[in-house]
């Protein structure tokens, strides 16, 4: 599990553990059933307080993301539930409202940005499939 | 498992209106502290602000002008075998005999605690690659930084005082005594009090903090709520502002015109609603690293 912690940032460091695992959860790199690394093996490893894991493992098994298997450890709970869904969905709405806050900022109209996701997608797509007959 | 934090076990130390004097300088002025038992407390503070003379008082090596200090329930000065035997303690210069090789040191220190678990000594030892046979004085800052908290962790400590444990030392041995402050509270119901300048690393490890700042305490509160309750917004008016208008919360602001920067004691949603009430938008919003929320409080 590979996860990355900056202190001295603006987001309480408990955030960016579950943040992360959530995103890594709903990215498909860490699929049901897996196994969470013990609180203490990841607290040492990232250099950080116990409680402070403990706290986003409690984070996350509330939004439903793992659940606790009495006292074997934790694990990313069953993805085929519309939690995981809504989940994704959650993390790309945050973007979105990034991306629609600079805009207004820069005086770009919403039919601009729609275009422009539009572009962007046919860019990368032919891109991707560029790479793969390379390959 | 690390234990809930707070605990409600009686707390590990208590400070009542605490005053110490040096001379005509106050360094310690009317101070009041509870640390309760388990977790990490960080004490921050800049220099002279009187860190490590409350921390002295805490170890008893310091007598209460006035106010009290109260360690596991004990004076520290009147009971000094109670209360010294269960704490381990790294202090800032890491006084250590000089004269002495590591072996003899680890022995010496041995005889004091009836505790001393010889065993994870020697763990501690290997694994910071102390040579036995090494003079104390001839240790580089971090071997010397390792030796004292060898000899502060080998009795396993119901408390564990470290006094800026990582001031002038490089990553790899910063690492390694983060690591030991880690492992000590992975065992049940230790606590460890440190102070420190360097707040990213009392970010990764304190469960509470307290500002210290010319010997009085500023905000004592734990890190995830401090962090929450402290935005950077910046605020745009209709008009033109001559002076910033005054914003519920603010502990500083600055700008020009129609758009303010402040910095805020609240949460997102109480700062939003007090800005619509000034007739503001909000078109900035952040949370603060626990280096700005510090320097805002200590500048006030």
């Amino acid at each position: 599990m590979q996860i990355h912690i900056t202190a001295n940032e603006g987001v309480p460091i408990y955030l960016q553990v579950a943040n992360q695992i959530k995103y890594l959860v709903a990215a498909g790199r860490m699929v049901a059933g897996e196994e969470l690394p013990p609180i203490r093996t990841l607290a040492e490893s990232l250099m950080v307080n116990p409680n402070t894991i403990a706290r986003a493992y409690r984070e996350l098994e509330m939004a439903g993301i793992v659940e606790k298997r009495r006292t074997l450890g934790t694990y990313v709970s069953d993805q085929g539930s519309p939690l995981a869904r809504r989940e994704r969905m959650k993390i790309l709405s945050d973007r979105v409202d990034q991306l629609l806050a600079e805009a207004g900022n820069m005086d770009v109209s919403l039919e601009e940005i729609q275009k422009l996701v539009q572009q962007r997608y046919s860019v990368i797509r032919s891109s991707r499939s560029k790479d793969t007959n390379d390959a | 498992m690390p234990e809930p934090f707070p605990s409600a076990a009686p707390p590990i130390v208590e400070i009542d209106r605490l005053t110490r004097q040096f001379g005509n300088k106050t360094a310690i002025d009317d101070l009041s502290l509870t640390i309760p038992r388990g977790g990490v407390f960080g004490l921050i503070g800049g220099n002279g602000a009187g860190k490590t003379t409350l921390l002295r008082h805490i170890l008893g090596l310091l007598k209460a002008q006035t106010g009290s200090v109260r360690v596991f329930g004990l004076d520290p000065v009147a009971c000094p075998v109670g209360v010294l035997g269960r704490i381990g303690y790294l202090s800032e210069d890491r006084n250590l005999p000089n004269w002495m090789r590591v072996r003899e040191l680890i022995r010496y220190t041995e005889a004091f605690y009836p505790a001393w678990d010889s065993k994870y000594a020697e763990e501690l030892r290997e694994a910071f690659d102390l040579d036995p046979l090494a003079r104390v004085k001839n240790l580089s800052r971090g071997q010397r930084a390792r030796a004292g908290l060898l000899v502060a962790l080998a009795h396993r400590p119901d408390l564990l005082v470290l006094d800026e444990p990582s001031s002038g030392l490089d990553p790899v041995v910063r690492r390694d005594i983060l690591g030991a402050i880690i492992r000590t509270i992975g065992e049940e119901g230790r606590t460890v009090l440190f102070s420190s300048h360097l707040l990213d690393e009392v970010e990764r490890v304190a469960d509470r903090v307290a500002i210290i700042h010319k010997g009085q305490i500023l905000l004592n509160a734990a890190v995830d709520e401090i962090k929450e309750s402290h935005r950077r917004v910046t605020l745009r008016f209709d008009q033109l502002q001559e002076r910033p208008p005054q914003l519920i919360g603010a502990l500083t602001q600055e700008g020009s015109g129609c758009e303010w920067t402040y910095i805020c004691n609240g949460e997102s949603e109480q700062v939003r609603r007090a800005a619509q009430a000034l007739g503001a938008t909000v078109v900035y919003d952040s949370a603060l690293s626990l280096d700005e929320i510090f320097v805002t409080r200590v500048s006030q």
